[in-house]
């Protein structure tokens, strides 16, 4: 049979973001896949360096639409470690909660994502009905639905409003209320078995070879999450489980992705339940004169899509003199997604990206 | 997986729930309390400082010249506001924390659609400033929302001092205590150590709204700035480049940097004095430190009538210049007023001579104790040198001219005695009659000098003023300083008479209380209740109303040249430049600011106008 060369993307149903895969072909199986990044290259890490510590609060935030969340905290974190600023213990359990809330929203994002490509409309409408629910909570807490710029070297921006506790609590109810409804009409469904069974399944050999991390990794069977093992903000405070499967396929990472939002809406709770109060912002130095002494440090925190970094080095100055991101797409969707795609059919290229939670911002930063 | 044939009728009971989506616009949805939207900027609040345009770190705010505001630097108002462009603006809420007044806020409005663009560059103002384009919620329609149809009270994200990105706070001056300063001279302000001067620093935004408001434009943020870069010899370097005497400044300049200060409408104002005392007193040598060297010689010669702030401060521009030039003062040392003046638990000695010598040190010559009209004549000084400086200041007391005042002290000649000659013996209970800055340095002078001279006797100084709390001319902090070492205050009398004993003591001082102290015009004439008398105890009085400056030194047929203005200040061109040629002058004697950095802005402009004059000459 005659081998062709089919672009897939950027202009595609199946893609999320401005990413396209070029694939060779024979038949309707794929000889070998190249993944084409660059649509989104806005030079984030160039443009780093040209602004202050507090400007690139709202820029940093940009380089992933769907969690912005993670990316406050690393460069919070990486901030704060290289200028030694302590965060209070109030502003930490702020920050566990936000995270988690972000990371809800992502799976949620995800979700939608998946079910629509593989025909669950339903199911993706009601993704993303939840998804704003957990929005709303975002503009309440901090005036923005989706860029935030929350989380602030020194803690956070603004402490909790009134009655938002509660707030939370009864969203992740009636979110929580439809996970029934969620496991009825997707998640034990006859179709998504068939669909997702066996697709893009990837040994835990091979994950870490690849450098694989987050549910990616965790569908292997492997018990490896930053909030364990490295824990920041307030997640060495509060006892919570990693949801794990065997089989590396498309089908296990999806119902990492499940286990995971029920697991943190329990974290949620738990972290609500033994807040402290107090003070959530230790001010930092002039935003005009900060300067942060001369260093560099590598932070890394579990995003929902795996283990995302930042290496910084400040000279001393009042920029960063050089950020760089170690995203978790970047690896997933390069490197792992060219891996199973190899002997794939063209009708999963979708399904096997999109089980991978490849966000295209991500990759080019 | 188990399926039933029944599961997909469970869809049917989705037929009775309500749709999740809205039915915009005729069901809008309310944005959250802190929905970060468009700005609101309350004019009347907003100082034109340009932070937020600074920090925007998509430089979508731009300082705009408002014409129809007004400028006035003095109380730190420029007539900018900020202009934003919204097709750049972020919506990220930094210049709503940095906003140091608190005037920019952002609204719960979203809305902007028009076919123009450049509407979408935009002055935000709000409800209070705005009332044609924000509109109360009965002739708001969402139909026509837009930059120009706002909601009014529909405000967002605020700024929350607790949040701000600038600190309010003051790094916390050392002092003595109140119990240990009252019993000796010791100086009150113990200065910052090199931490607390870094950490002060810092608090600088750098928007200079005091550079503007100073009357002598000293670089401040610059020099700030150096201060917290660990670079004093640059801060003393810049400092110098407008102000020679920062030794004394540093200590009782009247700061109307700090008043200017945008971190003081919510916060305390960069203590910006303390910082500049700093600098000059963490420096040993002003000469290693500034590298300066008198100017290539011009071979002109100037007079300076008064080593004070001004003619100090015209000696070393012009020294700089390479005129060489001779002041002349009636004290034994430099500093004028300075000298006399300041109590010195507020400026040493050791301080005034600092400058002093670094003044002397670029080649002027000093001629102390002489008196210009006694030891030297002011004609003959005419005759001498090309141009001459009047910097005399205010050195007569003004009395009150009650009866027996010829008993009571002149505050000045009481500062005088203190400084240059022996302690003044003084009473167990003083009385200062004046509410200004003088009568308070006299009141708390003279409580130490009671102080020591009675060791652990019952001692009492009091103060009477016309002025009541409101109007009271002194610094409030002197006010709240003297209350916490016990000066009692009685505001709102004035002196009637000087009771004497059959011995001819003074017994004390009769009062009558004051009804108003300025007439309609605003003009200062005192009227009283005539039957509301008080008698306050005392044996010692000391007057401190006020100074007049003293031109006895200039010969009668010079002094009939000089033209004063309406307020009685003597006349002076763009330049310095009196009615009298090749005469100059500043100061007290010229400005109503009757403080010293003002004096120090004048000899800028008179020693810019004596080398000018010696140029246009040359021609």
């Amino acid at each position: 049979m005659r081998e062709l060369e089919l672009y897939f993307g950027p202009q595609h149903l199946g893609m999320v973001g401005n990413f396209s895969i070029t694939l060779k072909v024979e038949g309707d199986r794929i000889l070998e896949a190249t993944s084409n990044p660059g649509y989104l290259h806005r030079g984030f890490e160039k443009l780093m360096e040209n602004r202050t510590w507090i400007q690139n609060f709202p820029m940093v935030c940009r380089i992933n639409v769907v969690e912005p969340d993670s990316m406050e905290m690393i460069y919070t974190m990486a901030v704060e470690r290289l200028a030694g600023i302590e965060v209070p213990e109030r502003a930490n359990y702020i920050r566990s909660i936000y995270l988690e809330l972000a990371r809800i929203g992502s799976h949620l994002f995800g979700l939608w994502a998946y079910s629509n490509l593989l025909g669950f409309d339903t199911v993706a409408q009601w993704a993303m009905y939840h998804r704003d629910l957990i929005l709303d909570l975002f503009e309440e807490l901090t005036g923005g639905r989706v860029y935030h710029i929350y989380i602030w070297p020194g803690g956070v921006r603004r402490d909790f409003p009134d009655g938002f506790k509660d707030k939370i609590v009864s969203t992740l109810h009636s979110i929580g209320g439809c996970v029934p409804d969620y496991d009825a009409t997707f998640f034990n469904n006859r179709l998504f078995y068939e669909r997702a069974k066996g697709i893009g399944k990837i040994t835990q050999e091979e994950a870490k070879k690849l450098g694989a991390a987050g549910q990616v990794l965790r569908a292997t069977g492997t018990k490896f999450d930053i909030r364990k093992v490295e824990p920041y903000a307030a997640y060495d405070k509060v006892d919570f489980g990693i949801p794990i499967r065997e089989d590396g396929d498309a089908y296990s990472r999806i119902w990492v992705v499940r286990d995971e939002m029920i697991e943190s809406v329990h974290m949620i709770f738990k972290l609500l339940d033994k807040m402290p109060e107090g003070e959530v912002y230790n001010r930092v130095p002039n935003p005009f004169k900060w300067k942060i002494p001369k260093g560099e440090t590598y932070v890394r925190v579990e995003s929902s899509r795996g283990e995302l970094g930042i290496y910084m080095i400040s000279n001393g100055g009042d920029k960063p003199y050089r950020v760089h991101f170690r995203t978790p797409s970047y690896t997933h969707g390069l490197i792992v997604l060219e891996k199973l795609l190899k002997g794939a059919s063209i009708a999963d290229v979708g399904n096997i990206m999109i089980s991978l939670y490849v966000v295209a911002p991500e990759i080019d930063r | 997986m188990k399926g039933s044939f029944l599961k997909p009728f469970k869809a049917i009971r989705f037929l009775w729930k309500k749709p999740k989506t809205l039915k915009y616009p005729f069901e809008p949805k309310e944005p959250a309390l802190r929905y970060r939207g468009f700005h609101l900027n309350n004019w009347d609040k907003c100082t034109g400082c340009g932070n937020c345009a600074d920090i925007c770190p998509n430089e979508a705010i731009t300082m705009e010249k408002i014409p129809e505001l007004e400028s006035k630097p003095e109380k730190g108002m420029k007539n900018e506001r900020p202009r934003i462009d919204y097709g750049r603006c972020c919506f990220c809420g930094l210049c709503v924390d940095i906003c140091p007044p608190g005037s920019l806020r952002l609204s719960r409005d979203y809305f902007h659609i028009h076919f123009d663009t450049n509407t979408f560059v935009f002055l935000p103002k709000d409800e209070k400033t705005d009332k044609e384009h924000f509109l109360p919620a009965e002739n708001y329609s969402i139909l026509k929302a837009s930059l120009t149809h706002r909601k009014s009270n529909y405000e967002g994200f605020s700024p929350d001092i607790d949040y701000s990105l600038f600190e309010p706070e003051r790094a916390p001056m050392p002092q003595v205590k109140p119990e240990e300063r009252i019993l000796s001279f010791i100086e009150q302000v113990i200065g910052y150590s090199k931490e607390e001067a870094k950490r002060e620093a810092s608090r600088c935004l750098e928007c200079k709204l005091c550079e503007e408001a100073c009357p002598a434009h000293l670089k401040i943020s610059d020099y700030i700035k150096a201060i917290y870069e660990d670079r004093p010899e640059e801060s003393l370097k810049k400092i110098f480049e407008d102000n020679p005497i920062p030794s004394i400044c540093g200590r009782i300049c009247m700061k109307h940097c700090e008043a200017a200060c945008s971190l003081s409408i919510r916060g305390e104002a960069v203590a910006i004095r303390w910082l500049k005392r700093f600098v000059a007193d963490s420096i040993k040598d002003y000469k290693k430190a500034l590298e300066q060297e008198p100017g290539k010689p011009t071979g002109k010669k100037v007079a300076v009538v008064g080593a004070g702030p001004g003619g100090l401060s015209v000696a070393y521009f012009l020294s700089l210049k390479g005129h060489k030039v001779t002041v002349f003062d009636s004290l034994p040392g430099g500093g004028g007023m300075m000298r006399i003046g300041p109590p010195l638990y507020r400026l040493p000695i050791e301080a005034i001579d600092k400058d002093v010598n670094y003044i002397k040190s670029l080649g002027v010559e000093f001629k102390f104790n002489s008196t210009v009209g006694k030891d030297i004549l002011f004609e003959d000084i005419l005759k001498q040198y090309d141009a001459v400086y009047l910097g005399v200041g205010t050195t007569l007391s003004l009395s009150t001219r009650i009866k027996n005042v010829e008993k009571c002290i002149l505050a000045l000649n009481f500062l005088r005695e203190n400084k240059i000659g022996k302690n003044v013996k003084v009473g167990k209970e003083i009385i200062v009659i004046g509410g200004g800055n003088v009568a308070i340095d006299v009141a708390r002078e003279a409580l130490r000098l009671q102080h020591m001279q009675y060791p652990d006797q019952k001692v009492v100084t009091k103060t009477v003023s016309l002025e009541d709390w409101d109007i009271m001319p002194a610094k409030k902090e002197e006010i709240e300083e003297a209350k916490a070492e016990e000066i009692q205050f009685n505001t709102g009398w004035g002196p009637k008479e000087v009771v004497l004993d059959e011995k001819g003591n003074i017994k004390g001082l009769q009062c009558m209380k004051v009804k108003s102290v300025f007439d309609e015009n605003g003009r200062f004439s005192p009227t009283f209740y005539e039957d509301n008398e008080m008698f306050l105890e005392g044996d010692m009085i000391i007057e401190a109303i006020g100074q007049a400056p003293d031109f006895s030194f200039i010969p009668a047929e010079q002094f009939k040249k000089l033209e004063f203005t309406q307020r009685r200040k003597v006349k002076v061109d763009e330049k310095g430049q009196t009615s009298i040629p090749k005469v100059f002058a500043g100061g007290d004697i010229v400005n109503l600011n009757l403080d010293a950095v003002t004096a120090i802005a004048d000899a800028k402009i008179s020693s810019e106008g004596i080398d000018k004059f010696f140029s246009s000459k040359k021609i």
